[in-house]
């Protein structure tokens, strides 16, 4: 669904955020990026998105190779970026304007029925608080029908319960509509919890230091003990990637 | 508990819990009705006060005449008509310097923030001509454009023009990045993006700049009267002070504020509809 040919980013200043990544991400699969600050994962992600392009290499989605924002594509910010002029229901239905509006409200009650917000559509975003912000978000970039969804650390904003909450809702969505998700993120938790697989990414250069497959059934148990090994072992692969790169231990809490 | 403790109570359990209020409440009316008293009342009992003391002789009223003598040469000025030509040369000066303005304003300032060279080029001149007090002009548009409405029309479009240039500059440029990424992720054409986002994002400060824009160009109209004009509110003023009429004069006075009041007001109602999503802060408290 989603390759990543050789893609390398120079940025004008120089700065090599990525260099030669490659990654096949399958249908319906969802993938964790997590890694320290500076590893290319946010970079990795606005090429996805079409947002920026590769200095060298290419991304296809579908067999599309992407160089601008493309219609099969959804992303999720790190903030809700909601358009404080429109109500709830405007924002979701933002992305559908081709769609003929009797259709568009359908779509719109549909996804806002399943980001638990049913009733909320005649509100206006300044009314929301910082989770229902965020759920109209995904409810916004899920309307479309994207088939792949690019998310930037979207529940690094909330606290622990909104954040494990929002996960859930996150996973109906994803049963739902089966989307192939790309999640950014700096909580191993999240990446433990939703992720069929987590990449460990590296600095200086940006690039992938370790794959972990999470073989765990859904639903899993955020408290169970296999959780807990999966987030200890991808404690360790970033404990090793930070290693490795500056030579000295940087701790690794400072990537969750 | 007074009654405007309660108003304000009521207001905020109801804003409180969230209730997007587009059509006014009957509360809401209430509300509206007792800010209203509060605000007439200070300016009603110094005009009384003034009045009684004039009455009971403890003051002449010669060069302050009371309430009742300004009223009755208001009155007057409107039985003859007289008053009515004077409120529409007036104003014509104000809405066609005020157009001309806001025309000027808004292209240059669109231009200038959306094209870097061009506010490169621009704002620099035009931060240097806005340094000059308006009025210095003056000569120099009687000696270009005559002594009679063209000069006028000409400094009231200058007065509105730089706060209106200003405003849609910044508002362009403050435009944040981060919301016009949304548009790029939903492949919105440039005009999409403009009409979608660019325009709605900057409509607050747009109206802003505009309601500043207008209250100088009423500020300039009288300047430009003082400069010879034969009708209009600024000729009232002059009129009444060569001729030693104070109750005139403040007769002119009161009807520049009351009109001000009313062109601001329309301004801001007309906008309002645009505007019910922003918080309304300044509505609450």
């Amino acid at each position: 669904m989603l390759y990543v040919e050789a893609a390398e980013k120079i940025y004008p200043n120089g700065t090599c955020a990525l260099a030669g990544l490659n990654l096949e991400v399958e249908e319906g699969e969802i993938v964790a990026v997590v890694g320290g600050s500076g590893c290319g994962k946010s970079t990795f992600l606005r090429l996805a998105a079409g947002l920026d392009q590769p200095t060298h290499g290419r991304i296809r989605v579908d067999g599309e190779t992407i160089v601008k924002p493309h219609p099969c594509v959804g992303l999720i910010f790190q903030e809700p970026r909601l358009l404080p002029w429109l109500t709830v229901a405007q924002n979701v239905g933002f992305g559908l304007a081709e769609l003929p509006r009797e259709k568009r409200e359908r779509r719109v009650a549909d996804v806002l029925r399943r980001v638990g917000l049913a009733d909320y559509g005649g509100r206006w975003p300044r009314e929301l608080s910082g989770g229902q912000a965020q759920r109209v978000a995904i409810a916004r970039a899920l309307a479309p029908h994207p088939k792949v969804l690019l998310l930037d650390e979207p529940f690094s904003a909330l606290d622990a319960f909104t954040r494990a909450s929002l996960h859930e809702h996150l996973l109906d969505l994803w049963n739902a509509f089966k989307p192939t998700l790309v999640l950014v993120t700096h909580d191993v938790e999240e990446a433990a919890v939703l992720a069929d697989r987590v990449l460990v990414m590296q600095p200086n250069p940006g690039r992938i230091a370790a794959s972990i497959d999470v073989d765990l059934a859904r639903p899993r148990d955020r408290y169970g003990t296999e959780i807990e090994a999966m987030k200890r072992r991808i404690l360790w692969a970033l404990d090793q990637s930070l290693r490795r790169d500056s030579g000295e231990a940087l701790a690794p809490a400072a990537a969750i | 508990m007074t009654a405007i403790e309660r108003f304000d109570v009521a207001a905020t359990a109801r804003d409180g819990v969230g209730v997007s209020a587009t059509r006014p409440s009957p509360r809401k009316l209430n509300r509206t009705a007792v800010r209203f008293l509060l605000g007439i009342a200070l300016p009603i009992v110094l005009a009384v006060g003034w009045e009684l003391a004039v009455r009971a002789g403890l003051a002449e009223g010669r060069l302050m005449p009371p309430p009742s003598r300004i009223f009755e040469t208001l009155y007057a000025l409107a039985v003859t008509g007289e008053l009515w030509v004077h409120i529409g040369a007036t104003l014509g000066r104000v809405g066609l310097g005020f157009a001309l303005g806001v025309i000027g304003g808004t292209l240059i300032g669109a231009l200038a923030g959306a094209s870097k060279l061009a506010e490169e080029i621009l704002d620099p001149s035009l931060q240097g001509l806005r340094a000059v007090p308006s009025i210095a002009w003056v000569p120099l548009f009687i000696l270009w454009l005559g002594i009679f409405e063209e000069s006028k029309i000409a400094l009231i479009a200058v007065g509105c023009f730089f706060p209106i240039y200003l405003g849609v500059l910044g508002a362009i440029q403050s435009v944040d990045r981060k919301t016009v990424e949304v548009g790029r992720i939903f492949r919105l054409s440039t005009p999409q993006l403009v009409r979608r986002i660019l325009l709605p994002a900057i409509l607050p400060a747009y109206v802003v700049s505009l309601r500043q824009g207008l209250g100088l160009g009423w500020m300039f109209v009288v300047a430009a009267e003082f400069m010879g004009a034969s009708e209009g509110l600024g000729y009232l003023l002059v009129d009444g002070q060569q001729l030693g009429k104070p109750d005139q004069i403040i007769a002119a006075i009161l009807t520049f504020a009351i009109l001000g009041k009313i062109t601001d007001g329309l301004l801001a109602s007309a906008s309002a509809p645009f505007l019910t999503w922003q918080d309304a802060f300044a509505a609450r408290h």
